[in-house]
């Protein structure tokens, strides 16, 4: 695979880890913000090639994790109404809402349908113009062009049958979010490479500056990651917070310009709740006034749904790095990636099904340290 | 574990568990992942518990005079109907042969069950009848009964079909009497995900230099050539739904082991390799329809492998781990990096990530 293996080098991978090993002199804990680049840590064990005291702290970076309840519970009662052909990427169809999922809709009749792209959604309100075809507009700036796009489309052939629900979420805000919070630990990011794909790099100096946070802009692949945690601890030990670029191949200074466009025309900022972690102003996009005719939310009359998250569910210090996953008191008991209570657990990408795994790895260390005899707490033993 | 989501009461139910949260079938309880799982531990097996059925296996083996029969079923669901390197034909007889191969079994007798669709092509149904001749001749198997229901538009999806084979195990086949036990290889006949993605391929419009084929073949010859070098193999299975990664930990629940599994040597292609990262899929998780995964003893590993590379269905076999006696009933894969990361049991369909 061109372009890929080259970058999954295993001896390089462990030059990387071993100069980062050199350069560290201190504990650093780190916050990679996509969920795509904490799939790849997990999946790659890249975390395991840490020295100790490099500490990854798995971000909000995951649509599916951050989507808030509420917008769940609104999606859920669109897809149910039988006119309605509700499309939807895949992993957003087991996210839990107050009451349902997706999952458990298209069981009980409704039409919900995985698609990969926005543009499949709009061929399907083209093909059936007796039904009305909604698309769960989520996503980060990575998502938007497409999303905004389809919407532009739609309104381009008058497709009056197209609607989107948004829920569109952006990484600075957030950024800034996460190091105003109390008790915030973080002390540089990883920014999402993709995001920057989209939105280039110039976003994100002023957010260095005016934290004094170190910025690395990182891929995905393990070299990609190792790369860009071994810059970002550089810059750690040597007292800069500047935002670099570790993933030029793919990220321009610019940015996509067509596709911010797009974005600009169809989009503007609104406030956003993120699940677990409450409004963050002008931290997602909502269609604009020219649009408000393919915005499902109005459509379907679904603005009044409210609903509070799980008291139980800790989701919103887990995502800010506050709390670990296993020191949630409902990790592992009530909360598990088979019975999830909070979006953290549901995703593959999110930080407490993530560790739910992890800490059964943990488990079978402890297994070959004593011999069989492994006691670890907060862990269940069976498979999720 | 406490469920703190109330169980659904059931008029006259016998199951012993709660059924979860789900009051209806969803796609994932037909996944062969944990949900699938559920579904057959509380509503089928409390129906029917039998010592044969519990067994759970690809086939149940009956003895009846004294002769040993292998005996299973499978239905077919695929769409699209016709798909790179095969189609529902092809599926629906070596399924169903491969169910029986799992057991050690010579293949003789299949049904074949029709439920078709109002408006279905009769040429398509041609089509695929001779397909799975074709198939059956090629496994020397004979279609000896069958059934055609004809449903009304709307009510199916163009055409289902349901095998049911019978064959004999012979005397001298110990497979599954041998208990699987630390130091035991984990072999795979060759690249896995091949099926499930050229179905995927097909659905999502996807087009590669080299279209990716389906798998699907009828695997008996090369067990027997295996159960000839080496008759003490603990146990086969065909990793169909659900993929690899389901089958494995089946197995080590099954035999209260660890799995540990070496990612550098699961054979995938770069094709397949290339379409699960473009999809967001794990090709460990994705479907196989002319694979089987063999527990075998550590010794003979080297043996069955060169038996198997010698038939043209094992050519690209490896041993991709070994059977431990920590972590029992889970699966753990050692990455590329020389970390280790856990496989976990699938919960219901492999859903594709969103970035």
């Amino acid at each position: 695979m061109k372009f890929l293996t080259e970058y999954r080098d295993v001896e390089a991978a462990q030059r990387l880890a071993a100069d980062i090993g050199r350069i560290v002199t201190r504990p650093w804990a780190i916050m990679e913000v996509c969920g795509g680049q904490t799939h790849s840590i997990i999946r790659n064990g890249i975390d395991q090639l840490l020295p100790e005291g490099v500490e990854m702290i798995h971000g909000p970076g995951c649509p599916v994790c951050v989507t808030p309840l509420e917008m769940i519970d609104r999606a859920l009662a669109i897809a149910a109404r039988p006119e309605v052909i509700f499309c939807s990427f895949g992993d957003m169809l087991r996210v839990p809402g107050s009451r349902d999922n997706l999952f458990k809709v298209k069981g009980a009749g409704g039409d919900v349908r995985v698609v990969y792209s926005p543009l499949d959604a709009l061929k399907l309100a083209r093909q059936n113009p007796d039904r009305e075809v909604v698309f769960l507009a989520i996503g980060f700036e990575t998502t938007a062009p497409a999303n905004a796009m389809a919407v532009k489309l739609a309104h381009e052939q008058g497709l009056r049958n197209f609607s989107a629900l948004v829920s569109h979420v952006l990484v600075p805000p957030a950024i800034r979010a996460i190091m105003r919070s109390p008790g915030n630990r973080v002390q540089a990011f990883l920014a999402a490479g993709h995001v920057c794909s989209v939105m280039g790099s110039w976003q994100y100096p002023p957010i260095a500056d005016e934290f004094r946070v170190p910025i690395v802009i990182t891929g995905f692949e393990p070299l990609d990651l190792l790369e860009g945690i071994r810059r970002t601890v550089l810059q750690l030990e040597n007292g800069r917070a500047e935002v670099e670029n570790a993933y030029p191949r793919v990220v321009t200074e610019q940015g996509n310009v067509v596709a911010q466009d797009v974005i600009e025309r169809v989009f503007e900022p609104t406030d956003r709740a993120w699940r677990g972690i409450g409004v963050i102003p002008a931290s997602g996009w909502k269609l604009r006034d020219a649009y408000r005719d393919f915005d499902a939310e109005l459509k379907f009359n679904v603005s009044g749904i409210k609903t509070s998250e799980s008291p139980l569910c800790r989701s919103g210090d887990v995502l800010r790095g506050v709390l670990k996953p296993h020191q949630c008191p409902a990790f592992g008991k009530e909360c598990t990636p088979r019975n999830p209570l909070g979006a953290t657990m549901v995703s593959s990408e999110g930080a407490c099904a993530a560790y739910y795994n992890y800490g059964r790895i943990v488990q079978i260390n402890a297994c070959r340290l004593d011999d069989g005899q492994c006691v670890v707490p907060h862990i269940t033993p069976s498979a999720p | 574990m406490t469920d703190i989501r109330p169980a659904i009461d059931f008029a006259n139910f016998t199951c012993p568990l709660p059924l979860r949260d789900y009051p209806h079938v969803i796609l994932g309880h037909g996944g062969g992942g944990a949900l699938s799982r559920e579904l057959i531990e509380n509503v089928f097996l409390p129906a029917f518990r039998n010592p044969l059925l519990d067994r759970l296996g690809d086939s149940a083996v009956v003895t009846v005079d004294g002769a040993r029969l292998a005996f299973s079923t499978d239905s077919y669901v695929v769409r699209p109907l016709f798909f790179p390197g095969g189609s529902i034909g092809d599926l629906a007889v070596n399924g169903t042969v491969n169910d029986l191969a799992m057991s050690g079994a010579r293949p003789l007798f299949l049904s074949a069950g029709f439920i078709i669709e109002e408006g279905f092509p009769i040429s398509q149904l041609a089509a695929i009848a001779g397909q799975m001749a074709a198939a059956a001749r090629e496994a020397g198997v004979v279609i000896v009964t069958g059934d055609t229901k004809v449903v009304e538009r709307g009510h199916g999806d163009g055409c289902y079909i349901n095998t049911s084979g019978i064959g004999v195990v012979a005397a001298d086949v110990l497979l599954g009497s041998q208990p699987i036990q630390p130091g035991d290889a984990v072999i795979v006949s060759g690249t896995i995900g091949d099926h499930g993605m050229a179905i995927m391929s097909v659905r999502e419009g996807l087009e590669f230099d080299a279209p990716i084929s389906s798998d699907t073949a009828a695997l008996h010859v090369l067990v027997a050539a295996m159960l000839a070098v080496c008759p003490e193999i603990r146990l086969l299975r065909d990793p169909t739904r659900g993929g690899v990664a389901t089958s494995l930990n089946e197995i080590a629940s099954l035999a209260a082991c660890g799995i540990e599994i070496d990612e550098a040597r699961v054979p995938v292609t770069p094709v397949v390799a290339s379409a699960c990262e473009i999809l967001g899929l794990d090709p460990l998780l994705v479907a196989n329809e002319g694979k089987l995964l063999a527990i075998v003893p550590g010794d003979a590993a080297a043996d069955l492998i060169a038996v198997m590379r010698a038939d043209r269905r094992g050519q690209r076999a490896e041993i991709i781990g070994r059977v431990i006696a920590g972590h029992p009933g889970m699966v753990v894969m050692k990455t590329p990096f020389g970390a280790m990361r856990v496989v976990p049991m699938p919960i219901g369909e492999h859903l594709p990530r969103i970035c």
